[in-house]
């Protein structure tokens, strides 16, 4: 009964030139979205995705377990020496992930455009 | 079903034990909620909170038994929205914790189990009660109206 999250990946370039993957999200991040989460990631090939955005524009819901995926994508891209964004949160979700400390291991920006500026 | 006593008006929802059904408790914890006057950023804190309390009722209170279901009150007064999630579990014995980001990220600790801090810091009151007997466990949350959305 959960609903499904689509996930699609594109190749942006940041303004200072560095190729940046996205990962779009849709729909609900919950226990049920470890194929979008973790599968998209994984996906991306480790050699040349250095950065890696995580766009929620079209998320709605995220819950506890979802987080959780959340964070063990960024423990893997910490260890593969990986880069992470995350942008379009909602204020709500902004705070959420703030309060449990994720800020600490990606930042977290209002859209695409001031994501890729960083890098 | 919805009952009024006194100053209190009562709505009552019960879920299947099925992951995903917290969301029913969402949308209608929001629509009492925006009933009473909450600001739009305390109702986001509410629909995380109890979708939380509700997982943490499937899952754990009655294990994804789908001949179980999950009670969920809510209970408006004048100045508070009291909600109170029921389960068939034996109840939460720990104290919520603060998820150490630096632990899980290094694989020292489960990534899960963030529901219980998330509930806890999310609205005014938090309790969780063990039931008699082991069983009829609930957890009781309580969201108050700022003075200027009372």
């Amino acid at each position: 009964m959960q609903t499904d999250t689509k996930s699609k990946i594109d190749q942006q370039t940041s303004p200072s030139g560095k190729p940046v993957s996205v990962i779009r999200f849709e729909g609900d991040i919950s226990s049920a979205s470890k194929d979008a989460v973790i599968g998209s990631y994984h996906s991306l090939p480790k050699e040349t995705a250095k950065i890696v955005a995580l766009d929620f524009t079209k998320v709605e819901y995220i819950n506890s377990s979802g987080i959780a995926l959340v964070i063990q994508l960024l423990m893997e891209a910490s260890n593969a020496g990986q880069k992470v964004l995350a942008f379009g949160l909602s204020a709500h979700f902004n705070k959420v992930f703030t309060m449990v400390g994720i800020t600490k291991y990606a930042g977290l920006f209002p859209d695409q455009a001031s994501a890729l500026a960083t890098v | 079903m919805t009952t009024t006593a006194a100053r209190t008006t009562t709505v009552e929802v019960r879920l299947p034990s099925r992951l995903g059904f917290e969301k029913v408790a969402m949308s209608t914890a929001a629509s009492v909620a925006k009933l009473m006057g909450f600001r739009e950023e305390r109702i986001e804190d509410l629909k995380t909170a109890i979708a939380e309390a509700c997982i943490n009722a499937i899952e754990h209170g009655n294990r994804l038994n789908e001949k179980l279901s999950v009670g969920v009150v809510l209970s408006a007064g004048s100045d508070q929205l009291e909600i109170k999630v029921m389960d068939d579990g034996k109840g939460m014995k720990n104290a919520p914790t603060k998820p150490d980001i630096d632990r899980k990220m290094h694989g020292e600790e489960d990534p899960r189990g963030m529901g219980m801090f998330l509930i806890q810091a999310l609205v005014d009151e938090a309790e969780w009660v063990v039931g008699t007997n082991g069983k009829g466990s609930y957890v009781r949350l309580v969201i108050r109206l700022d003075k200027e959305e009372a």
